[in-house]
């Protein structure tokens, strides 16, 4: 017996997450982060052209992930989502294809990677401009409510910096006015590329907005997933259930530079990254349901195990597919094969 | 003054209205502003105040109807006024209460900038003339002979050749006496040279054209040879060297009669020996390598970054044929004896003569030779090949009198040797020195010798 | 569904409001959003007691906000909706470009065929009504450069139907331009019964062999006006309505232009950079040996917008005298 088992459990405040669930989350933010790191290794080994980083935004992920209902809500979110991606129901193959650019991809190759799309999985597709999809999320919205669809929400995700955008500030404003069942996540990790908060708005309280379109806000620690999947699941069901739309902040911190094409040590320092880093929500996690004796070191280090094992066959597998071909670029402009002069 | 008063246009897209009340009865006065007549759109109601003060003195149009924008609906005669007949003067469709608009004239609404060269856009244009107002229009062709093809459309051309008719002999009923399509399908049904089809211009009208009779090997005066893709690039080439090369020329008078006499001995055993014939030219290649050693800017050429000195020694031979001009190359001239340059320069001659030369038989010269004298030449100002730095000619082999060195006439070979070179890599220090070099080798080889 | 059986005398603004309201009566999907378009029924009128009928769910007035006007209708659309946005004038849509050309014209494309955009955009446009600098200006070439979506401007009533129509019926977005001077200017017959016009099909207007004169919107009635003219003076001119900017019916077109041997472009919108430089290239392209003329354009010159003052905007605009003059040098050259 080890040492942890005969502890006295430390209490857990679970909001209701069972043991296997807590373990579920868990899981997904030990795939996160090795699935994230694998695009980096792919990146310098020379096999892909970029990488974009999550580490930072497990915990917030893995529990919005699990307030999410599969089957039945729409996920609407931006490029650093691959811990909701995953969470929702996205296989890891799915996540090298996109990194490899296969023709097998959801979008045929056609998007930078982390540009997810899955109709199966409610994932809506979009695009690398910030907050255009946020007015999609609400169209979704508005589509659920026009259709009588009780039980269902959209849960749209951004980043601190899109906030700023006005499609942000036009969307939070409709589905106000409309009382839409939309949770709009802001994923708070207060780095836009080289923006700092402090730069990037004049209240760094993102949640207070939600107060001047007549909403309700609401922060949370975005480093616990129980805190986050609990601020999730009260908003969600808030949404599903005809209470309207609401803003949820979460705040962690962007430990990585924006991406492969960024160098983040021309505008922020090491120490400030490492002083963050010492709240990185992955270890914290393990050691909290160790704690909890929610779990076993074995445990825990089979299920490392597992996630690399599942990584790297997802890899195997991904980089074995073709490319698109070139024919493929012609596709899918309209329906059916188009000129534009006929 | 009677002033006509018009339903006016209450709305962007209005197009008619409706009188619904009229709130002064004729006789009654009027004040400039006041509110007369209540109208209305299915956008608008509107009362509509008076332009003028006076009286209202006719009603034209009654309560309840509907009648299109710009419509007199009234009359109003001014205070002070002459009565004058009433005159309906109808305003402008959409102008409304248009009494009051600034006239617009035709001219000034046609002289537009709209058929003006677009700004920032250059695109070659037909020449533009700009009349008084601004119009622009587009000048016509010029008819002469010379310009009367350039200003052809691509149409007229088209159709032109299909029906085998010269443009020139067409009169033309476009503008200003252009050639039009129509001109030539009609011209194309009435018979190509009609009498009543005589150009303008001053040419005297050209026979009709019979495409594939007239060729450069067999021309036939009076008509026009299509040009082949050979003589098409000899142009070129010919124009592109004079035009960017400055050519000087000079000559020197060779006395050839000791290699001439070499060459006589020779020639019997080497076509035998060989199958080529044994002509001057190998000889004189010969001397020209041994010469461009000693004269190294001769074999370069002119470059935007420098003058290049080439390394290889890469000869060139002008080969007239009947329909065409070759120059194919020996490689690497320098290190062939004179019976290896016979045997080469003699097989290029005879695969340019049965036209199996490849590509690279034609690359790489660096300097060229043009047995000009075969033909009887006596001096010739050859065109430079291919950017190099010279080319020489050996002239026909003549025999003179001459001063010999010790003041005796007698009896000599001579042939002159023609230079023409590139001034910006040679002038006339080297040019000479290169040709007094030549003619020294000349002079000296034979009458014995080794090939 | 109505069966054609005859047809009612309507202008454009009718032609539209008639189409849209059958729409809405017979898919549930359909709804319609922008400002002003619910309880005054747009500033035209075209969706006057729609609201009533149909409920402010599928009648919405938006707030003033181009950008999600156009954003939250492609979300709509991406999850099954039909939605037909309203861009209040033409003038306004520029807030909206990201979302009509990043996004709408993508979505297709980027998801390879996963997630769709069947959206229609209509939008007035056009001047000639006093509009000045922003109620008069012509969208379509910032637009018909973008592969992904459709582009329309009918002229008559007939074609406004069908067409709109067609846009409603299409799967990928449609931005269909109606020329706010032709609203209630142009009548016409318009059959009865639902009816679709195919996206891509010009209509010659009338035919003749001088000249070919392709034109859309406003200007084709005016065209018209002046070939009807010079006919009188014993001169033959086509006239072509394109009614379809992207996709352009190029095969109409080159007949047209091989029959005639010349070619006449006739736009409201600015010369340099209208889409009459992309028909001269494909013309130039296709039938330069068949062109007895420079092809020509007559269009706006190269100024942002039109004035208020009634000089400016005639000044801007092509009278059809100026046409008419245009063609009539074309004919003769």
């Amino acid at each position: 017996m080890s040492k942890t088992e005969t502890q006295v459990r430390k209490p857990l405040e679970r909001h209701g997450l069972s043991d296997d669930q807590l373990k579920a989350i868990f899981r997904n933010m030990l795939l996160q982060r090795q699935l994230d790191n694998r695009g980096f290794q792919l990146n310098r080994q020379g096999k892909v052209p970029f990488a974009l980083g999550s580490e930072g935004h497990e915990a917030l992920q893995a529990g919005a992930a699990m307030a999410f209902e599969r089957g039945k809500d729409i996920l609407a979110p931006y490029y650093r989502d691959l811990g909701l991606a995953i969470g929702i129901g996205l296989d890891p193959y799915e996540i090298m294809l996109s990194i490899f650019a296969r023709a097998e991809d959801h979008n045929g190759g056609r998007q930078f990677p982390n540009h997810y799309s899955s109709k199966r999985a409610g994932l809506m597709s979009f695009s690398s401009i910030l907050a255009a999809h946020i007015p999609h999320a609400v169209g979704a919205a508005y589509a659920l409510k026009y259709r009588g669809e009780s039980g269902r929400a959209v849960l749209v995700t951004c980043g601190d910096g899109t906030t700023s955008e006005g499609e942000w500030h036009e969307s939070m404003n409709f589905a106000a006015i409309h009382k839409l069942p939309l949770v709009m996540l802001v994923e708070n990790n207060q780095w836009a590329i080289s923006t700092p908060l402090s730069m990037q708005m004049a209240e760094p309280n993102i949640y207070k907005r939600a107060e001047g379109y007549g909403m309700p806000g609401e922060q949370f620690d975005g480093f616990d997933p129980i805190v986050s999947y609990a601020a999730v699941k009260r908003a969600m069901d808030r949404a599903r259930s005809g209470g309207g739309p609401s803003i949820v902040e979460g705040v962690c911190y962007r430990f990585l530079a924006h991406s492969t094409d960024d160098n983040d040590m021309t505008y922020r320092t090491k120490d400030e990254v490492s002083e963050h880093r010492k709240h990185d929500p992955v270890p914290l996690f393990e050691s909290v349901l160790l704690d909890a004796g929610v779990v076993s070191a074995a445990e825990i280090d089979a299920m490392k195990k597992d996630v690399l094992r599942e990584t790297n066959e997802a890899t195997d597998k991904a980089e074995a597919m073709p490319y698109p071909e070139a024919s493929d670029l012609y596709e899918n402009v309209y329906e059916g094969a188009w000129q534009p002069w006929q | 003054m009677a002033t006509t008063i018009t339903m006016p246009q209450l709305g962007e897209t209005v197009t008619e209205g409706t009188v619904e009340r009229w709130l002064k009865q004729p006789g009654e006065s009027v004040e400039k502003y006041e509110a007369f007549v209540e109208v209305s759109t299915d956008k608008v109601n509107s009362e509509v105040p008076a332009p003028v003060t006076g009286t209202l003195r006719e009603i034209l149009v009654q309560e309840g109807t509907t009648v299109a924008t710009g419509t007199a609906i009234a009359i109003i005669e001014e205070v002070g006024a002459v009565p004058a007949a009433s005159a309906a003067k109808a305003a402008a469709p959409g102008s409304g209460a248009s009494a009051t608009e600034p006239p617009k004239t035709r001219e000034a609404m046609a002289a537009s900038a709209n058929l003006e060269p677009v700004p920032g856009f250059n695109l070659p244009e037909m020449p533009v003339q700009h009349a008084g107002n601004g119009h622009a229009r587009v000048a016509p062709p010029d008819a002469s002979s010379e310009t009367a093809l350039r200003g052809v459309s691509p149409a007229v051309r088209k159709l032109a050749r299909e029906h085998r008719i010269d443009v020139r002999s067409i009169r033309g009923t476009g503008a200003n006496g252009r050639v039009t399509a129509q001109d030539v399908l009609a011209a194309a049904s009435a018979g190509a040279s009609a009498p009543a089809a005589a150009p303008p211009a001053k040419p005297a009208a050209a026979p009709p054209l019979k495409p594939g009779t007239s060729t450069y090997g067999e021309p036939i005066p009076g008509t026009l040879i299509p040009l082949t893709s050979a003589r098409r690039i000899i142009a070129e080439r010919m124009v592109e060297s004079k035009h960017t090369a400055p050519h000087a020329w000079s000559m020197v008078e060779v006395d050839v009669t000791n290699v001439w006499k070499w060459r006589a001995r020779e020639k019997d055993a080497f076509e035998r020996a060989t199958g080529y014939k044994l002509t001057l030219l190998p000889f004189f290649i010969r001397a020209v390598v041994e010469s461009l050693a000693g004269f190294p800017l001769m074999n370069a050429r002119f470059t935007a970054d420098g003058i290049l000195v080439e390394r290889d020694v890469n000869i060139g031979i002008a080969i007239g044929l009947p329909t065409n001009l070759v120059v194919p190359v020996v490689k690497g001239a320098d290190k062939l004896s004179i019976k290896g340059l016979a045997i080469a320069s003699g097989e290029l001659i005879d695969k340019a003569r049965r036209n199996k030369l490849s590509a690279d038989d034609l690359q790489g010269g660096t300097f060229t030779v043009n047995n000009n004298g075969a033909n009887g030449s006596y001096a010739s100002a050859p065109i430079i090949n291919g950017g190099q730095a010279g080319i020489v000619t050996m002239e026909t082999v003549v025999k003179k009198p001459v001063v010999t060195a010790d003041e005796a006439i007698a009896v000599r070979s001579m042939m002159n040797v023609c230079l023409s070179l590139d001034h910006r890599v040679v002038d006339g220090y080297v040019a000479s020195g290169f040709l007094a070099d030549l003619k020294k080798r000349l002079e000296a080889m034979g009458p014995s010798g080794i090939l | 569904m109505a069966v054609a059986s005859g047809s009612q005398t309507m202008n454009n603004v009718e032609a539209v409001r008639a189409t849209l309201y059958e729409a809405m009566k017979s898919d549930d999907r359909t709804v319609i959003i922008g400002e002003d378009v619910g309880n005054r029924g747009n500033v035209f009128l075209i969706t006057k007691d729609f609201i009533k009928e149909f409920g402010p769910q599928r009648v919405i007035d938006t707030p003033i906000a181009e950008a999600s006007i156009v954003g939250i209708a492609v979300g709509m659309a991406m999850e099954g909706l039909r939605p037909i946005a309203e861009i209040q004038f033409a003038d306004f849509i520029y807030p909206a470009f990201n979302q009509i050309v990043g996004e709408a014209a993508k979505t297709r494309y980027r998801s390879n065929g996963e997630y769709t955009c069947p959206l229609v955009i209509r939008t007035p446009y056009g001047g000639g009504v006093r509009g000045a600098l922003s109620h008069s200006v012509s969208i379509e070439a910032l637009f018909y450069h973008v592969p992904g979506l459709k582009i329309v401007a009918p002229a008559f009533p007939a074609d406004v139907k069908g067409l709109l129509n067609a846009a409603i019926d299409d799967p990928d977005p449609v931005l269909f331009l109606e020329h706010k001077k032709t609203y209630r200017l142009i009548k016409g017959e318009v059959p009865d019964g639902h009816y679709t016009i195919p996206i891509g099909k010009a209509d010659v207007k009338k035919t003749g062999t001088q000249l070919t004169v392709v034109s859309y919107g406003l200007y084709v009635h005016w065209a018209l006006e002046a070939a009807n003219a010079l006919e009188q003076e014993g001169l033959s001119v086509e006239v072509i309505d394109l009614r379809s900017i992207r996709p352009m019916d190029r095969t109409a077109i080159l007949q047209s232009v091989r029959k005639t041997r010349k070619l006449l472009i006739i736009h409201e919108d600015n010369k340099f950079g209208g889409i009459g430089a992309e028909i001269s290239a494909m013309v130039a392209e296709e039938a330069l040996f068949d062109l007895d003329a420079p092809i020509r354009r007559l269009a706006a010159p190269d100024v942002p917008a039109m004035g208020y003052a009634l000089p400016l905007e005639e000044e801007y605009m092509s009278s059809p005298a100026e046409m008419a003059d245009s063609m009539r040098e074309m004919v003769k050259f």
